[in-house]
Order: C-alpha cells, then structure tokens, then sequence
C-alpha cells in the first residue's frame, strides 16, 4: 500500500498520457487561437493566483495566534500603498486581458470569413440541428449527410446553421468556436481543418432525451479523399427533398450515419423560413423572399423506423 | 375535476422513488410523532410557527436550507453515480427522463432553495442584531416570506412523487420548456416553486432594505455599518432589481405554456434569445446576491479571529458597491455563443473580466487583516482559509470564461460546471457555514464542536478538489454538460475519480451532522455554554447583547459612535449603557404567514395540474387572509419594564458566573 | 397607547431618543412601487423586443381605436384628480367626503377596466387573441397586466372603504394605507401613460 502512495503524483500524467485533451490538441487555426488565448489568460491569471493563495497559507500560518514572537498590531487597518498596490495590480492585469479579449474577439469572430494563403475555395456546410442528430447538407455538392460530417483539411469552411427542433450548440472541440444553432435563424461560423483525423463533433446546448448521443464524427481528410468521398455519396440513391425531409427529420436517438445523393436547392432555406412566417432573407442581396416549398409539415413520429 | 391529475402520476414502477417515498414518510411520521408524544404542539406553533422574531425565522430558513442541501447533495451524489457507470454501452441506472429531472432538480433547489434560504436565514439573524434594531422593518412580511419559500421547497419535493419535475436544466431554456416540446407537468412544477419563491425572496428584499435604511440605531452612518450589513444591503438592493426581471420571465413562459401565447415558441414570432437575455437580467446578478453577503460573513470572520480590525473597510465597502452595479452588465457572457457581434461580445466580455478587480482586492483585504493579527484557526476561520484559496481559483477560471475566445470552447462544457461549483461550494457554501458556525453561539447559546467542524472542513475541501478538478480535465477534453452517458475512454478514469470526490464531500455532510449532533449533546458543558453573549471577543454589536437575545434584542439601544463601537468600548472599558429602560414595542406573532403559504401552496398545486376550482380557492383564500390581516389590529404589545430588568439580572449574573470561571 | 399599532411598531421604539422615525411602511411601498416598476421594464422590454412580430396577422395600426384607449386614458388619469380630493379630504380628517371621493374613484377605475376588457373581448372574437402573434401576446400580456394591477388597487379601495367605516376610522395607521394606495394608483397612472405612449400611439403611427 504504501508504495502505491509513492506513484500518486504521476497518477494526472499517468491518466492524460494517451489521452486527447481536445481543447489542448487544436487541429486548426481556429482552434489554435482558442488554446493560445485561453492559455495566456491561465498563466497571466496564475501570476496573481499563486502569490495570493501562497501568501494566505504564509500569513495564516505566520501571524496565528500562538506565535506570540510576530509584531501585533491589533488597531493597523490601513495602509495607502497597500491600497495602491491591489486596486492596481488587479486592474494592469484585466487592462492586459481585455486588450487580449479585444484583438482575439474581432480577429477570430465566428462570422469572419477564414483565408489560407493560397485562397482555397471554402466549402459550403448548411448544417440542421434536429431532435437529435445533425444534418449537414452541401449546398454547392448537392449532397447531405446525416450524423456525419466530412470536410477536405486547409479549406475555409462556411457553416450556416439553423434548428428545426429546440436550440442546440455546434461544436467540433478540436476545430474551435461553438455557435448556437436556433430554429428560425441563421448563425455562422467558419472553421478549417489543418489536419487530417477523426474528430469528436457535438451538441453542447442540452436538447431533451436523446441529446447525449446527438454526436457526430468530424472526418477531416485531404481535398483528393474528400472529392472520391463526394463520388462515393453522390453514387447512392437517397434523396433529400421535401416529400422525404420529414421522415429523416424524425425525434431518433443515436441516428446512424446516413448519405443522400440529392439535395432539393432550397431545403436549408425553407426549413429556416418555417418559423419565419414562410419569410426567408437572402444572406446576399438582403430580399426578402417567400419560401412557397419546404417542410411545412412539423416533423412527425411516422418513419421513425429507418 | 381533478384536471391532468390522475394515479398514473404517481411513479410507483420507479424503485428509487418508492424509496425515497417510503425514507421521507418514515422520518417525517416519526417527527411528527416525536412532536405529539413530548406534547410540543402548541410551542411548536405559538412560539416558531407563527413567530415573526426575526432570529427564529433565521433558524427555519436555515433548517430548510439543510433539509434541501441534503436533497441537492442526495441528486448530485446519483448523477457521479450515473456517470461513473454509464460509459461504453453501460445505460447506468438512471434512464434520460429520471436523469434529466435530477440535473433540472440538483440546480434549482441547491440556488432557489439551499443557498437563497442560507443566505436569508443568516441576513435574518444577523442584519437587525448589527444595526441595533429590535426587529426587521415589516416583521409579518418576513414571516410570509418564510412561507414563500418553504412552498416553494415543498412543490419542488413534492414533484418527486406526485408527477415529474422539468427535465430542462435549472433555467428551463425554451423552446425546450415550451409545451411542444415539454408537454408534461415538470416545467410547471418549476414555474410555480420559483415564482412563489421569488415573490418571498423580494418581499425579503424590501423588507431588509428598508430596516437597513430605516432602523440603524442612533449615530450608525452608512460608513459605520458592519461589513455584514453593508453586504446585505447591497444584496437587497440586487435583489429588488433583478427577481422582479424574474418573475416577468417565468411568467411570460407560463403566459406561453397556459394560454398558447408566443413568447418564446419557435413560431409564430417568439424570441428564444429574448428568454435567455431576460433570465441572465435576473441570473447573473443572482449569483451575486448569494455570494455577496459570504463576502460579509468572511469579512466579519477573518477580523474577528485575526483579533484585528478589517483592512481597509471602506475599499472593502467600494468593492461591493462597485460588483453590485457591474453585475447588471455582464449577462451576455451567458451567451457569447449566440453569434452576437464582436463589439458586444467585448463589451461584456472586458465588464466581466472588471469584476475580477474588486473581487481581487477583497481577496487581499482579508489577507492584509490576517497580517500582523493574531489568527486563531477556528472551524470558520478554516472555512475562511479554504474559502480564499479555492475562490482564488475559481476567480481565474472564471475570468478564463470571460473571455470570449476561450468562451467559445469551453461554453456549457464541464469546465463551466467545474468553474461554477468552485465559486459557489468555494465561496457561497464556505461562506454560510462559516458563518453558520460564527452566529451559532449567538442563535443558541452554545457553540459548535470545533473539532467536528474542522473535519467537516477538510472533507468538503479535499472532496471539492477531487472532485471538480476532473471536470475541469473533463471540459478541456471536450465534454458537454448535462450528458447521461458516454463512450470516450478518456474520459472515464475522470468520472471515477469525480465520483470519489463526491463520496468524500458526502463523508463533510455526516461530518457536519455529527457536529450538530455532538454540539446539542455537550451544550451544557462550561467551555460550549456562551454566558457572556460575546464568545469569540467580537467587533459588532450583536456580541453586545446575550445569547440567545430576548425578543426585542435590545434593552436599550445602542449609541454609536464609529466603526465597530462595541469593540472600542469593550477595549476602553466602558459600559455599554447605563440609559433608562422603558416598555418596548413588539410585534405579535400571527398566522397570517401560514395561511397564506398554505393558500399559495394550494393555488401552485392545482394550478400544475390545471384543477381550477381549487386554484380558485387558493387564490380567494391568499386574498381573504391578507384582507383579514388588514383588518386586524390587536398586531402589537408591549414588554413592560419589570420583564426587561429581570432579563437584564439574568444576563449579568451570567456575565458574572462567566468572569468568575476564568 | 399614544399611538397606534402600525404594521411595525418598531419603527416607534426608542421614543426616549426624542427621534420619532416615520412609518417605514410607505417607504417600504414605494420601495415595491421601485421593483414594480422593473417588473412593467421588463415586459415593455419584451414588448420592444415583439412589436414587429406579427406572424401575418394584424398590427397595431389595424387593431387599436385610438377613441376608445383615448377615453380610458381620460378615465384614469381624472380617477387620479379624484383619488386626490379623497386624500386631501383624509388629510383634513373628513371622512365622509373621503368615502364619497373613494367611490367616485372606485366607479371611474372600474369603468377603465370594463372599457379594457370589451376592448380585449372585441379583439379576441375577432381571431386576434393573445395566441395569434408575439406581437399580440405581448400586447395583452403588458396590457393586461396593467389592467391587473388596477383592478387589485380596486379590491384594495373597497377594503379600505369599508374598514374606514369601521374601527379603524382615519388613524394613523389607516392614513398610511391611504397613502400606499395613493401612491399606488398615481404610479399606475404613469405606467399608462407609458403603455399609451409606447404601445397605442406608437402602434399606430
């Protein structure tokens, strides 16, 4: 037994060794600017953190009761340069935060646009939360997935999200930023993977019952594998149109991955326009347009066996 | 008749429920029944029931808070417990509808019902014994405020066994909550324990705002008031602004639910991010309304066992001033992830990053009036200890959330649970038990077993660390909050070792019964009793008078002349008073509180279960009982001056008994 | 006694100090006006949020009639004038014309409900019930409440009526009710001001 007690220090190495740290181990510039910032603030705020709780045991301990051998001042209650001192430490340091919180916030605003220096063409995910899986159609491929999502790696990719269920959060840790998901609205946000792998994607905003299997894989995978990937989809036979969207936009708990060949064009537009009064704004020129097709039926119980 | 009630609604096919069922009619059967053999009916109600002395109701807030704390602690226990099973295809044990009511259940009775009644009970106690004064402004409002929340806390329970409670997190986010997709009676249940709640928890706020404004004694200016009470005011004043943004909310969704209107409903024009804006209106500045007053409570601690006055009192009052009127601008941190835009998202990114700096300067006040004092490690100076170091802690993650770059990530991850437990179980828990421990004396007469205090401590601290920092580890690797299962190997050594954390803060809750337990067994012995009224040579005034206080806590009341007069004076030599005595005003103690409660329970009731005759009723009895209230003018008496000389004999002759011992 | 019993006595303890405090009572009501004005901000606030949200059904400029609310307003801000003889009345301890004043002002504020609720009956035969749009929800809700807070301050007038017939007469505690209920009808009178500004004359501009 005892000797065991000798191992525990290595007991946080030990269990992190083989382990992925998501939000340590980015797999994009997103991603990385998240970590950096997230770190920085860490160790600036560490400067403050250990010094006070250090002092707290050292005054504690120094100045208690039964060390009669320390200077006692039973009156002393103020003092201007001490006064100085933690007003203004404090306040330098959040200065140098918020200087941080400005640049990174504008600099990596979810809505901004990503470059790659040899200005890759960005691809296109419209991506639908539902009860409780993802759908993530390819606007300019024509092709969507469900509980899937596969992305050429060093390619900006433009998200567009809306809900047809309650709110939920997008989120692939190891790509960065999060963004809600509303029905009725659009967010965005752009991402891009600079490596190739596997990557955990989730709802991070609670959704009901089945929304700890509301997962999807992320696969990133060069722009040569991804374009036999979209041969591969675009060979089977599914289509995602407004007859069918209703069967697949079903309540399902853990939803298997599932392809379809054909995208009806405007699925996404008329999904958001659902709550919207059949209204829809078009992103580019600002007209407001009337969605006559799309999924005006709420998604029933029917086809819930796929 | 008996609207969506029927029998079905009570889950007897859920074995734990059953249960606990079977747990609470035992214990409550033999309360009960321990009442009636002693014969303890009628003291019970003339003397607690219907009292409206503030130091009593402080003792029934306080007992309600721990009663609840063991029901929040008993629901977080089962959700490590799920976790630390429910990995690769294990379903645990808790299927998603029973899981998801406990996470809804775990955050509202442990904010609503464990830390505001905590908070409350010691306002209550305190607040009135610091400014001198005899009672609270609107001594009848606070025994209705009581009955406010004690409904509350009694719906939220009841939910357990007669239907189900929401299955939407503690703040029933539509259009999760909306009736298309919660059609069940969970998420009225909560509406109707959170509003009659709340409407206590503001007639609470009016009440201490008003004593604190009105009822100082003679010469106490604002900048002579106790860092306790200048730390309730501030609470009151938050109070007051933001549970009625509450109430509009929660009303509104109910507006929604009830009568098919669009708030918050995906069509038809509703706003889900209007509901998110306006509960933060109310949430953020409500975690400050529960920590701000342990703030006080370390304030009064850390001066009283460093022997030593509080550093920098007026800084320390700025800082709280300056935190009460940031609190209201920071809400959007809540939802930086819901594509606002980057102006914005600074902006209340940086006000919440300003925070830190008058929490921070707290911090070093209290470290600069440990300096140069004379510390005596008392169980709630190690509260106070622990309290800085983990709040230090959660400070920085708090400050890491701020952030909106780093917010984007670690959003709703169990990062943020990690982050909000420390600042919470850090600073709000340590802080009431602490100051729990502090008053005891002065509520009871007695004090509380150091020794068991001090290993209810260090359960609670180890137990936190153990078992928060693995959520930390949990968030950085991507996990989400509110999950029932999982399937990632990393992170299951983490739930196992979370897990044990829980079982050790569990080992600081028998701790802390076995204190009580152990300190009513050894009241009587000589180094417990508190003779003299003045059991840890305190500053302010409540040490001034005995313990437990007469009624009207004051002979006579109290000249000041600064900061901490009794403490001077004490030092100096002086005798308190030496003023006449004359009869004082009291309040009578009435009913009232208790009918309307009831009433407010009966109309929460069948209002959940849509049986309106009853509401009805409930609702024409709230009315008839305030009008007969009204009505009533037999409210007050007077303590005649043979009473108070023969209180005050008393008093001095166990000073004396006290001097005498030493 | 020298004086009576209020809802805190305490207030008037430490006499011996040649201090007598004033009633903490309307100073605590005010203090609930305080929150209940936050809680009429909170749903002009969502009110703001929702004016726009029609969902296809009608706007204001289609379903208010700016004579009806005109005259409500009239209603109430006169019932204001008149609560104010009462008051003056009880200043100068006459209680009959307080009573006849009461009642003037009692009929006037049941008036303005009435009016409100043909004008809210009238909407809803129509199909243009709170349930239509968020717009209309948030119209009946920030109306309705007003109308709410009315009517209880008319519950509220009756009970003090009759217990002023009674023992209570004008005591002091009883001049300390009339002054909350003052206080509390002129407060609804500024939310109305506020709703009529905000909701009618901005709906149909």
């Amino acid at each position: 037994m005892k000797k065991l007690w000798r191992y525990l220090p290595a007991l946080p190495a030990l269990m992190l060794s083989g382990c992925t740290v998501d939000l340590l181990q980015p797999r994009g510039p997103v991603a990385e600017m998240n970590r950096d910032v997230m770190v920085a603030e860490f160790v600036i705020m560490m400067l403050v953190v250990v010094p006070t709780c250090a002092a707290t045991l050292y005054f504690a301990w120094k100045y208690r009761a039964s060390n009669k051998e320390v200077e006692y001042l039973p009156t002393w209650d103020h003092s201007t340069a001490i006064e100085y001192v933690i007003w203004g430490v404090p306040a330098i340091l959040i200065a140098l935060l918020g200087a941080i919180s400005w640049w990174s916030t504008h600099a990596y605003d979810p809505y901004r646009p990503l470059q790659t220096a040899d200005n890759v063409k960005p691809l296109n995910v419209q991506v639908v939360s539902l009860d409780w899986k993802w759908m993530f159609i390819y606007p300019d491929l024509g092709i969507a997935t469900i509980n899937q999502l596969d992305v050429p790696t060093n390619t900006p990719l433009n998200f567009q999200i809306t809900s047809d269920s309650v709110m939920t959060s997008f989120f692939i840790p190891r790509l960065g930023s999060m963004i809600y998901a509303m029905p009725g609205e659009q967010t965005q946000l752009h991402l891009l993977a600079s490596e190739s792998g596997d990557y955990l994607g989730e709802a991070s905003q609670f959704s009901g019952r089945g929304f700890s299997d509301m997962k999807f894989r992320t696969l990133a995978m060069d722009p040569a594998q991804f374009n036999d990937w979209v041969e591969k989809v675009k060979s089977g036979s599914e289509n995602l149109d407004d007859t069918t969207y209703p069967k697949y936009a079903a309540p399902q708990e853990a939803a298997p991955v599932q392809y379809f060949a054909h995208v009806q064009p405007d699925l996404f537009d008329g999904i958001v326009a659902k709550y919207n009064n059949g209204m829809m704004v078009d992103k580019k020129t600002g007209k407001v347009m009337h969605m006559q097709s799309a999924s005006n039926a709420a998604p029933s119980d029917t086809g819930m066996k796929e | 008749m008996l609207g969506k009630l029927s029998l079905s609604a009570i889950p007897l096919d859920v074995p734990i429920l059953v249960g606990t069922f079977i747990g609470v009619a035992v214990i409550g059967l033999a309360v009960l029944g321990a009442v009636t053999y002693y014969g303890k009916w009628g003291y019970l109600w003339r003397d607690w029931l219907t009292t409206v002395d503030h130091k009593r109701l402080a003792v029934m807030y306080i007992i309600l808070a721990i009663v609840m704390l063991f029901r929040g602690f008993a629901d977080a226990i089962m959700m490590r417990t799920q976790l630390a099973l429910a990995y690769k295809g294990n379903p645990g044990y808790l299927p998603p509808h029973h899981y998801d009511q406990i996470f809804s259940a775990h955050g509202t009775i442990m904010i609503f019902f464990m830390a505001m009644a905590f908070m409350t009970g010691l306002m209550n106690l305190v607040v009135p014994l610091q400014i001198g004064a005899r009672d609270v402004a609107f001594p009848f409002l606070n025994s209705l405020s009581f009955y406010m929340t004690l409904v509350g806390a009694l719906l939220i329970n009841i939910s357990l066994f007669i239907g189900e409670f929401a299955q939407c997190g503690w703040l029933v986010y539509p259009p999760l909550s909306e009736m298309q997709f919660s059609p069940g009676v969970g998420v009225d249940y909560y509406i109707w324990a959170v509003q009659i709640s709340g409407v206590g928890t503001l007639l609470t706020g009016v009440n201490f705002f008003t004593t604190i404004v009105k009822m100082r004694a003679p010469g106490m200016g604002w900048m002579q008031m106790p860092v306790f009470t200048w730390t309730a005011f501030c609470t009151t004043v938050l109070i007051m602004v933001s549970f009625p943004v509450l109430t509009v909310t929660l009303a509104l969704l109910s507006l929604d639910r009830y009568l098919g209107m669009h708030f918050f409903t995906n069509d038809a024009g509703g706003n889900v991010m209007l509901y998110l804006s306006m509960i933060w209106t109310w949430g953020h500045p409500e975690v400050y309304i529960l920590v701000i007053p342990a703030f006080g409570v370390f304030s009064e601690v850390t001066a009283t066992f460093s022997q030593k006055p509080l550093f920098g009192y007026k800084t320390m009052v700025y800082a709280t001033c300056s935190i009460m009127v940031l609190s209201f601008v920071v809400w959007v941190h809540h939802f930086f992830t819901m594509g606002a835009g980057a102006n914005v998202n600074t902006f209340f990114g940086i006000m919440t990053m300003i925070i830190a700096v008058p929490t921070g300067v707290k911090i070093f006040n209290w470290l600069f009036t440990m300096y140069k004092g004379r510390v005596e490690f008392t169980a709630p100076m190690h509260w106070t200890l622990g309290f800085m170091i983990t709040f230090s802690i959660g400070g920085m993650t708090g400050v890491m959330l701020a952030m909106p770059a780093a917010d984007w990530i670690l959003h709703n991850s169990l990062f943020l649970i990690a982050h909000f437990h420390n600042v919470i179980i850090g600073g709000v828990y340590f802080g009431y038990i602490a100051g729990m421990g502090f008053w005891f004396p002065k509520a009871f007469g007695f004090k509380l077993n150091e020794a068991w205090g001090k290993r209810a401590f260090w359960c609670w601290f180890v137990g936190f660390y153990l078992a928060f920092i693995p959520l930390y580890v949990l968030g950085l690797e991507g996990m989400t909050r509110r999950m029932n299962h999982y399937d990632n190997p990393d992170w299951y050594p983490w739930m196992l070792v979370a897990e044990v954390g829980a079982i050790v803060i569990a080992l600081g809750i028998v701790c802390q019964l076995t204190q009580l337990y152990v300190s009513i067994r050894d009241r009587n012995l000589p180094e417990n009793l508190d003779l003299t009224g003045d059991p840890w040579n305190g500053r302010t005034l409540e040490w001034s008078i005995s313990s437990p206080p007469p009624a009207y806590n004051f002979a006579v009341i109290p000249d000041i002349h600064g900061l901490d007069t009794f403490h001077t004076e004490k030092q100096l030599g002086l005798k308190a008073h030496g003023k006449p005595l004359a009869p004082i005003h009291m309040p009578k103690n009435t009913s009232a509180g208790v009918f309307i409660g009831l009433f407010s329970f009966i109309l929460g009731f069948a209002s959940i279960w849509y049986i309106w005759w009853l509401a009805a009723i409930g609702l024409i009895g709230i009315v008839a009982t305030m009008i007969l209230r009204s009505a009533n003018r037999d409210v007050d008496y007077y303590v005649p001056v043979s009473e108070i000389e023969h209180n005050e004999e008393v008093y001095s002759r166990r000073i004396a008994a006290a001097q005498a011992a030493e | 006694m020298a004086h009576e019993a209020t809802m805190s006595p305490l207030a008037h303890a430490d006499d011996h100090h040649g201090e007598h405090h004033e009633s903490p009572n309307v100073f605590g009501f005010w203090l609930y006006l305080m929150t209940d004005c936050v809680l009429f901000g909170s749903i002009f606030a969502a009110f703001a949020v929702l004016r726009n949200q029609f969902a296809g059904g009608p706007s204001g400029k289609e379903l208010f009639d700016l004579t009806n609310v005109g005259i409500e307003t009239a209603i109430l801000l006169f019932s204001s004038i008149t609560y104010g003889f009462a008051s003056l009345n009880a200043l100068a301890k006459n209680k009959k014309m307080v009573l006849l004043w009461l009642a003037v002002t009692f009929v006037l504020g049941v008036s303005f409900v009435g009016l409100e609720l043909n004008e809210f009956s009238s909407m809803i035969a129509e199909g243009n019930g709170p349930d239509r749009s968020a717009f209309l929800s948030a119209f009946f809700t920030l109306v309705g409440t007003h109308g709410l807070h009315v009517t209880c301050g008319l519950i509220w007038m009756v009970v003090l009526m009759v217990q002023m017939m009674g023992p209570q007469d004008l005591s002091e505690r009883m001049m300390n009710k009339l002054a909350c209920l003052s206080l509390f009808w002129h407060f609804l009178d500024i939310v109305w001001i506020c709703v009529f500004s905000f909701v009618y004359l901005a709906g149909v501009m």
